[in-house]
């Protein structure tokens, strides 16, 4: 399909701007309702919805100029050099969760307990001499939980161990879903995208469960202290992930169904299948360090 | 060669659109470059005011002009506007408008994106600024924000925390692009090691930020969840710590010092050059230096929390690797001074900011030194020498070398050449305040005054009078730099060849355009020799 030899340069630009407005709309609104005020809440709800047409906008017109033959070799490099960097930033964004969970787990509840040198020691002595570092655990004070401060830690080997294998298989169902494309073979391609989404919404659904189990039965919630904190921060964001990565799997679904896609020119494709690898990888490391170890 | 030939396509004009509008809408990397550079202008003289509130409070000891509260105020969004709205934007913006004519590329990679990367800053600094107007004032914590005082902001709170993540956005986007740009639109034949250190400097900056400000990120979004969610990050009680803020704040806050500095030590090496007419010493050691201290600045953090109770191992690596980095930077201070050795020099501004740079920069850098070790440090934290310190390395660093890249390029971008007279005169009375500004800071640092405070004991009333002095003039000598550019814009002034500077075609494809350059460059890609 690449047709031009030319770069493309698009000449004007008129999806930004609603972008800045919705962005601002949405994040004052979210302000305000934080602080109580009542316009907050609707403001929010007008912001998604011009951040939503945008991205419908925007996407829909890098769609119909990709269809059309606009982009050459190099503007798909650019395309796959950008979509890598964004995803290395979102790495970050979690490095900074998984570092506060490794923060706790190393230091804080152990030096509130009275290990390490003198700085351990005087915490645990003059704050709560009588905590003992444990983990999980919900602070000196038991932050949180249900009466008393108690709480259960969410096992490993129930549902989670369960989402794990969805998250994995559905690694597995979208390159073969990929070597359908690469082969010009359609049936495979879409039959693979059908079962990934499914299998990534089957995910969301058992973290659902999963949070409202913690929620009702079990005393766990995002105010249990640094476990609950650290526990609901770091599986919410990444359920935030999947369910992103979900739907662009849909979209791209959406497109291979109308082929829009070549074995040769499909950076949509690679694209949502890269964000939902890094998806997967970041489960793993949850899985290991939030719910196993 | 020239891969790209003019099978140029019709459906498109090559001149900008009419209106305002062509400025909302535009995707043209030389359009965005100069809304960067304006709106960061404006930032600079907007907090560059605040700052001007605080030194005229700090004029006398006891309480004068305004309330503590208003002064921390001020103290915080005078450093979170130089940082996020002058500097940054203003690094940006030379990005925009230098990366693509330096390597020789028709536009940025993503030009849609880039537009966004800019439409962002306008709504985060409104989302910023707002917070002056509401119950309990603007953040008045600092701008490290540090809990548990930054949770006792009043509705100012989520309103600068998501200004934040509006700033990051935008830098992000606009890193992307630029690593997208340099990796995948240069001439063919603009190797790697061909590319202006200028571009160099600013790849090493962009990963820094792709790294560390999605960890701020996160950072203030645990601000945002332990004051109004119930989470327990910085909460002791909870088994959190507030220590583990400022871990998180100073792993993105150390990196995004090189990411206001890196850009400025790449300017510096394409101004000296130039006026010394010879080419840059030891380009190779430049590269590897740069990133030397891109890998750096990523294992020295903790430095900046030596008085909060680490273990002394702690204490003891994070001293050891703070020292390191004076390596690197000597590196490359010994380069620029060899470059500018038996050189053929003359003393245009851009040159005598450059200079001065060098000079001032390496103060900077030595009290930088002397901070990093840690027992020593223990006297000087949280003191005026540090205020001192951060302000020689980013006003005589930071923002002289964007002087010296304003002077530099702008006969280049507006096809006139600036008054001479008024650049020096721009630049004695800047070099001299900047110097009374801040050098008895040290001394007053050193004597005990502490940051972040209003009021003081007399005893240092002399140097923070001779301080806010220099602060005023410093401020108003910025109206001569605003006033030399207005010129050059509305096309005052002698006009300006395609090489501007006498000898610099031999230093820089944007030597060899026309001055201004047209609309659209390089849409057939240039050679490299």
């Amino acid at each position: 399909m690449a047709t031009k030899t030319a770069y493309y340069l698009p000449h004007k630009a008129s999806h930004p701007i609603f972008g800045s407005i919705g962005l601002f709309t949405l994040l004052a609104g979210f302000s305000n309702y934080l602080n109580g005020s009542p316009a907050g809440a609707t403001m929010m709800w007008v912001g998604a919805a011009i951040l939503i047409y945008m991205l419908f906008g925007w996407f829909g017109t890098v769609i119909r100029e990709s269809v059309a033959g606009e982009y050459n070799d190099q503007v798909d490099a650019s395309f796959r050099m950008g979509m890598i960097w964004f995803i290395a930033s979102e790495v970050f964004f979690f490095a900074a969760f998984f570092g506060a969970l490794h923060y706790a787990r190393m230091y804080s509840v152990p030096w509130l307990g009275g290990e390490g040198s003198a700085l351990g020691v005087e915490t645990h002595q003059y704050l709560w001499n009588t905590f003992e570092s444990v983990w999980p655990t919900n602070g000196p004070a038991h932050i949180g939980g249900k009466e008393g401060g108690h709480f259960e830690a969410m096992s490993a080997w129930g549902i989670p161990a369960i989402n794990t294998l969805i998250l994995l298989s559905s690694g597995g169902t979208v390159t073969w879903a990929h070597w359908g494309l690469l082969a010009g073979n359609r049936g495979q391609l879409i039959k693979g995208l059908i079962v990934t989404v499914a299998l990534g919404l089957l995910f969301v659904a058992l973290q659902a469960f999963e949070y409202h189990e913690a929620y009702t039965e079990m005393g766990l919630t995002l105010g249990t202290g640094i476990y609950g904190s650290t526990f609901f921060m770091l599986t919410g964001f990444h359920g935030l992930h999947v369910t992103i990565g979900a739907i662009i799997l849909a979209v791209v679904l959406l497109r291979s169904l109308k082929g829009h896609f070549s074995p040769e020119h499909h950076f949509a494709f690679e694209a949502a299948a890269w964000y939902w690898h890094f998806v997967d990888v970041v489960w793993l490391g949850l899985f290991i360090f939030v719910y196993w170890l | 060669m020239s891969a790209a030939a003019a099978t140029h396509d019709e459906h498109h004009d090559h001149g900008p659109a009419r209106g305002l509008m062509r400025w909302v809408f535009t995707t043209n990397h030389k359009d965005i470059g100069t809304l960067y550079l304006i709106t960061a202008l404006i930032m600079f003289m907007v907090g560059g005011a605040m700052a001007l509130v605080i030194r005229a409070e700090l004029f006398q000891p006891g309480l004068q002009l305004v309330d503590p509260m208003f002064f921390n105020s001020m103290a915080t969004l005078h450093a979170l506007i130089m940082i996020f709205g002058g500097v940054m934007p203003a690094f940006t913006g030379l990005a925009n408008w230098m990366i693509p004519i330096m390597i020789g590329a028709p536009d940025m990679a993503l030009p849609r994106l880039n537009n966004w990367s800019f439409w962002l800053l306008p709504f985060g600094f409104v989302l910023l600024a707002s917070t002056l107007f509401m119950e309990g004032g603007g953040p008045a914590a600092g701008w490290t924000m540090y809990p548990p005082l930054v949770l006792q902001t009043g509705a100012a709170l989520p309103f600068t925390i998501f200004s934040i993540h509006i700033l990051g956005i935008s830098s992000i986007l606009a890193s992307i692009n630029i690593i997208v740009t340099v990796f995948n639109m240069r001439a063919p034949g603009m190797s790697l090691m061909k590319l202006p250190l200028f571009v160099w400097t600013w790849i090493i900056t962009a990963f820094l930020m792709i790294a560390i400000m999605p960890v701020l990120a996160g950072t203030v979004t645990m601000l945002l969840t332990d004051k109004f969610f119930g989470t327990s990050f910085f909460n002791a009680a909870g088994g959190g710590d507030p220590v583990l803020y400022q871990h998180l704040f100073w792993f993105f806050g150390h990196p995004e010092v090189y990411v206001l500095i890196l850009p400025s030590f790449g300017v510096i090496s394409q101004v000296i050059p130039t006026f010394a007419r010879k080419p840059l010493f030891g380009y190779s050691s430049m590269v590897y230096a740069t990133a030397s201290i891109g890998f750096l600045s990523f294992i020295v953090w903790a430095h900046h929390q030596y008085t909060v109770g680490m273990p002394i191992e702690g204490e003891l690596f994070f001293t050891y690797a703070t020292m390191l980095i004076a390596v690197p930077t000597g590196v490359k201070v010994f380069n620029w001074v060899s470059t500018m050795w038996k050189g053929a020099m003359t003393f245009e501004t851009p040159m005598l900011f450059a200079i001065a740079f060098v000079v001032l920069f390496t103060m900077g850098g030595f009290t930088g030194l002397m901070m990093s070790i840690s027992p020593a440090d223990l006297q000087y934290h949280d003191t005026y020498f540090i205020v001192a310190h951060f302000h020689y390395v980013l006003v005589p660093g930071a923002v002289f070398a964007l002087f010296a890249a304003t002077y530099y390029w702008l006969p280049k971008w507006t096809g006139r050449m600036y008054d001479e007279r008024l650049g020096q005169l721009h630049f004695w009375l800047t070099a001299i305040s900047v110097n009374v500004t801040f050098f008895p800071q040290h001394f007053l640092g050193l004597a005990g005054m502490p940051r972040r405070i209003a009021d003081y004991a007399v005893q240092f009333a002399e140097f923070n009078a001779w301080s806010t002095v220099g602060a005023f003039v410093f401020g108003f000598a910025q109206l001569i730099f605003v006033y030399v550019i207005i010129k050059a814009i509305r096309g005052e002034g002698e006009k300006a060849n395609d090489e501007v500077w006498e000898g610099a075609r031999e230093h820089g494809l944007e030597w060899t355009l026309p001055s201004p350059p047209p609309y659209h460059t390089w849409e057939t890609a240039p050679e490299i020799h």
